[in-house]
């Protein structure tokens, strides 16, 4: 039996795991189905509120891809060899999350059917066909470079040459994704919310919290030792990121209210105010080294970015209307869905590159049986 | 049943479904369709066979030149100025219900013109 | 080869005949005539029977072409004195002269139409992405949340409707124009508070009006160039 199909197999817990997944996903594709018949409108989105969940959660991923280059530009650019065992499964969740987010945006669209428009009338003046060039070369890129450190890994050479390049491209194209799709927003001239210059940097800050946050969590989950260093190190580089993003936050709320203008300060809401509570909980429980800073950091910023920013974007309408956005069951079944699709991903990616480096360390992979 | 048999057999069970359509009008023809031509018309706008063909190409190309290039009017090849419209100058003469649906049917293909587009004998 | 200064104006002639100079479409309201009636919603009916629009009773999910609202929710809180205050304003797609809804458009399904500014709208590219309706600045944009047949009393067959997943807006009346006519809203204003031309020829009567009124737009500062001015 190849690695592969080995660590396709498992025990009684990891077959229940399978099992939700699929049943999850099940659910998402009958529920999304109905949104196909009925339209939008089984969700909670409205006139004011065009969009909600779906490109919160979109944007939110695009973010945990983009950070596998906490992990990459260590490990390739200066050759920082701690972090070895963790660099591949940075690679393998970037393309779990591309997955991810291009559902989300298949799942938001009015006609999925006509998605092909998208390329059979290029728009360059359109963010969103820069974000599908971007999103798609990034998926591309990781694809390539992933399998070949794989097979690589399997054979217990070390990877092709050729490779080297890509994943040094990679670098800067991870920056470039987020980056773009902060310009999504970010150059709208109705929406104050977006429209600041601080909104790529505080998104690529936010990524590189949220990715690393989502690496330690995964390795412990997958109980891999990835070694105290890269630990160590990768909680170092949420800490930082999680400090820049609350930094940039705070910048935010001090343009939107000490200069007054009316339609900069009106998104903030309840809402704005109790994502940002979390945010600077998760980075208190990070700086004292919690052991839950990991799990509060990912939390918080899913909620922040996930779920807060997309829809305070729309506050108040461009007639000063405040329509609340409350998901609807249907939605959040979808999502969960969706995230189920990415569960999926990573627990077979990463339970093959496991594998495979354990027979690359002479260990034998029965210990995945479990 | 060894493994291979088991396959071949499936795969086998499943191109004698697939292809059903094709001996079952191998068997009884499908006979032909006489669509109702409006009365008093003796010629649409372009001949007979290239609008049977056609006529899909053309009217994507028609709803190009109105959507997008603002062109209303285009002069058909018997010199008459017509208007580039479905609903005025095709259904103008042809009965949507009788005419497009049925032949529609016929070759089951469902365009989604009518999604949008209303038939002025029957507007709901 | 020597160009005559006769076949030199001919080419020119000839030049100005291929590319005939572009028209910029444009719409002048002047609020005080539109206020003599502030119950009326005769342009809104009018429009929205000419081109299908439904009639969705939730409010969230409305679909609207031209609307009132009120004068502070137009134009913001701070231009609005208790003269105007509460005051309906008809509000309507601006066919800017910078749409932020065509340049985020990522397939061309709207676009601003070279000769003469319109802001179309191509239903049969829609994909459905609402992004035009988070670049719009001034809410003109409404999305088919669900089919909308079902609320339309009556359809006029004359003009499509539209399916389930697009978005859609004021066209000032596209096809109306083609039939050298007025858009409905401007033909059906009782007090013809509405008058609709080419602003770029001095000689039209709204061009007249942008002379010698005091106009105004909605939201100037942000540089979409509005196509819709208010006289007041």
């Amino acid at each position: 039996m190849t690695v592969l199909a080995k660590a396709m197999l498992g025990g009684r817990a990891y077959r229940w795991w399978l099992t939700a997944l699929a049943a999850a996903i099940v659910t998402g594709v009958l529920l999304w189905l109905r949104q196909w018949h009925q339209g939008l409108a089984v969700t909670g989105m409205s006139r004011d509120v065009a969009w909600g969940l779906y490109i919160g959660q979109f944007t939110f991923f695009v973010g945990v891809a983009a950070s596998a280059v906490t992990v990459v530009l260590p490990y390739y650019l200066h050759a920082w060899r701690a972090f070895a065992r963790v660099v591949i499964l940075g690679e393998l969740l970037a393309i779990a999350s591309i997955v991810v987010s291009l559902l989300f945006v298949l799942v938001d669209m009015g006609r999925p059917d006509r998605l092909l428009n998208v390329l059979l009338h290029p728009s360059p003046s359109s963010l969103m066909f820069w974000d599908m060039l971007a999103l798609a070369g990034y998926l591309a890129l990781n694809v390539i470079v992933a399998r070949a450190a794989l097979a690589a890994e399997i054979d217990g050479a070390p990877p092709a040459t050729w490779t080297r390049g890509l994943v040094l491209l990679s670098i800067p194209w991870a920056v470039s994704i987020h980056t773009v799709t902060a310009f999504l927003y970010a150059g709208l001239a109705g929406r104050p919310f977006w429209l600041t210059a601080a909104m790529a940097p505080r998104f690529l800050a936010s990524a590189f919290a949220a990715g690393p946050a989502l690496l330690i969590l995964l390795c412990g989950a997958f109980r891999y030792d990835i070694g105290e260093e890269a630990l160590c190190k990768l909680r170092l580089v949420m800490t930082y990121a999680m400090t820049a993003n609350v930094f940039l936050a705070l910048m935010e709320v001090f343009t939107a209210f000490y200069s007054g203008i009316p339609g900069h300060a009106a998104p903030y809401s309840s809402w704005t105010w109790l994502s940002g509570g979390f945010a600077a909980a998760a980075l208190a429980l990070a700086l004292g080294r919690s052991r839950y800073a990991p799990a509060a950091v990912f939390a918080s910023l899913a909620i922040d970015k996930g779920v807060v920013l997309i829809p305070a974007g729309f506050i108040p309408s461009p007639s000063g209307a405040v329509t609340p956005y409350i998901p609807t069951a249907v939605e959040l079944g979808i999502v969960l869905a969706i995230w189920s699709v990415g569960a999926l991903l990573v627990t077979i990616l990463f339970r093959v590159a496991i594998a495979a480096r354990e027979l690359d360390a002479g260990a034998s992979p029965q210990c995945l049986a479990s | 049943m060894s493994e291979r048999a088991i396959i071949a057999t499936g795969i086998a069970l499943f191109l004698a479904a697939a292809c059903f359509p094709f001996y079952r009008n191998a068997a009884a023809p499908p006979r032909p369709l006489v669509l109702p031509l409006p009365a008093g018309e003796r010629e649409c706008i372009a001949p007979v066979a290239y609008m049977r063909a056609s006529h899909g190409d053309l009217l994507l190309a028609w709803r190009d030149r109105v959507v997008r290039s603002g062109e209303r009017v285009f002069t058909a090849p018997d010199g008459r100025v017509r208007e580039l419209s479905l609903t005025r100058t095709c259904l103008g003469c042809h009965e949507k219900a009788a005419f497009c649906d049925r032949c529609h049917d016929y070759v089951a293909i469902g365009p989604d013109c009518w999604n949008c587009h209303v038939d002025p004998r029957r507007p709901q | 080869m020597k160009i005559t200064r006769q076949a030199f104006l001919a080419l020119l002639a000839a030049a100005a005949r291929a590319f005939p100079r572009p028209r910029r479409m444009a719409m002048a309201i002047d609020l005080a005539k539109c206020w003599k009636d502030r119950g009326c919603t005769r342009c809104s009916q009018a429009c929205h029977a000419a081109h299908n629009v439904p009639q969705i009773p939730d409010r969230r999910r409305e679909i609207k072409w031209i609307w009132k609202d009120r004068f502070e929710n137009a134009f913001g809180e701070e231009s609005a004195s208790p003269a105007v205050a509460g005051a309906p304003v008809p509000l309507l797609c601006n066919h800017c002269e910078h749409p932020a809804c065509v340049k985020v458009c990522p397939t061309g399904a709207t676009f601003k139409r070279a000769s003469d500014g319109l802001v179309m709208m191509d239903e049969h590219r829609c994909i459905g992405c609402r992004y035009c309706m988070a670049a719009c600045p001034y809410g003109s944009r409404s999305f088919n949340w669900s089919d909308p047949r079902p609320f339309l009393r009556t359809i006029d067959p004359a003009y499509p409707t539209r399916t389930k997943g697009v978005v859609e807006k004021c066209t000032f009346c596209a096809e109306r124009l083609a039939r050298g006519g007025q858009p409905a809203c401007v033909e059906v204003c009782p007090p013809k508070a509405m008058v609709f031309g080419d602003a770029a020829d001095p000689s039209s009567a709204v061009a007249q009006l942008l002379q010698t009124r005091h106009a105004f737009r909605r939201k100037p500062e942000l540089g979409a160039g509005p196509n819709v001015f208010y006289l007041l």
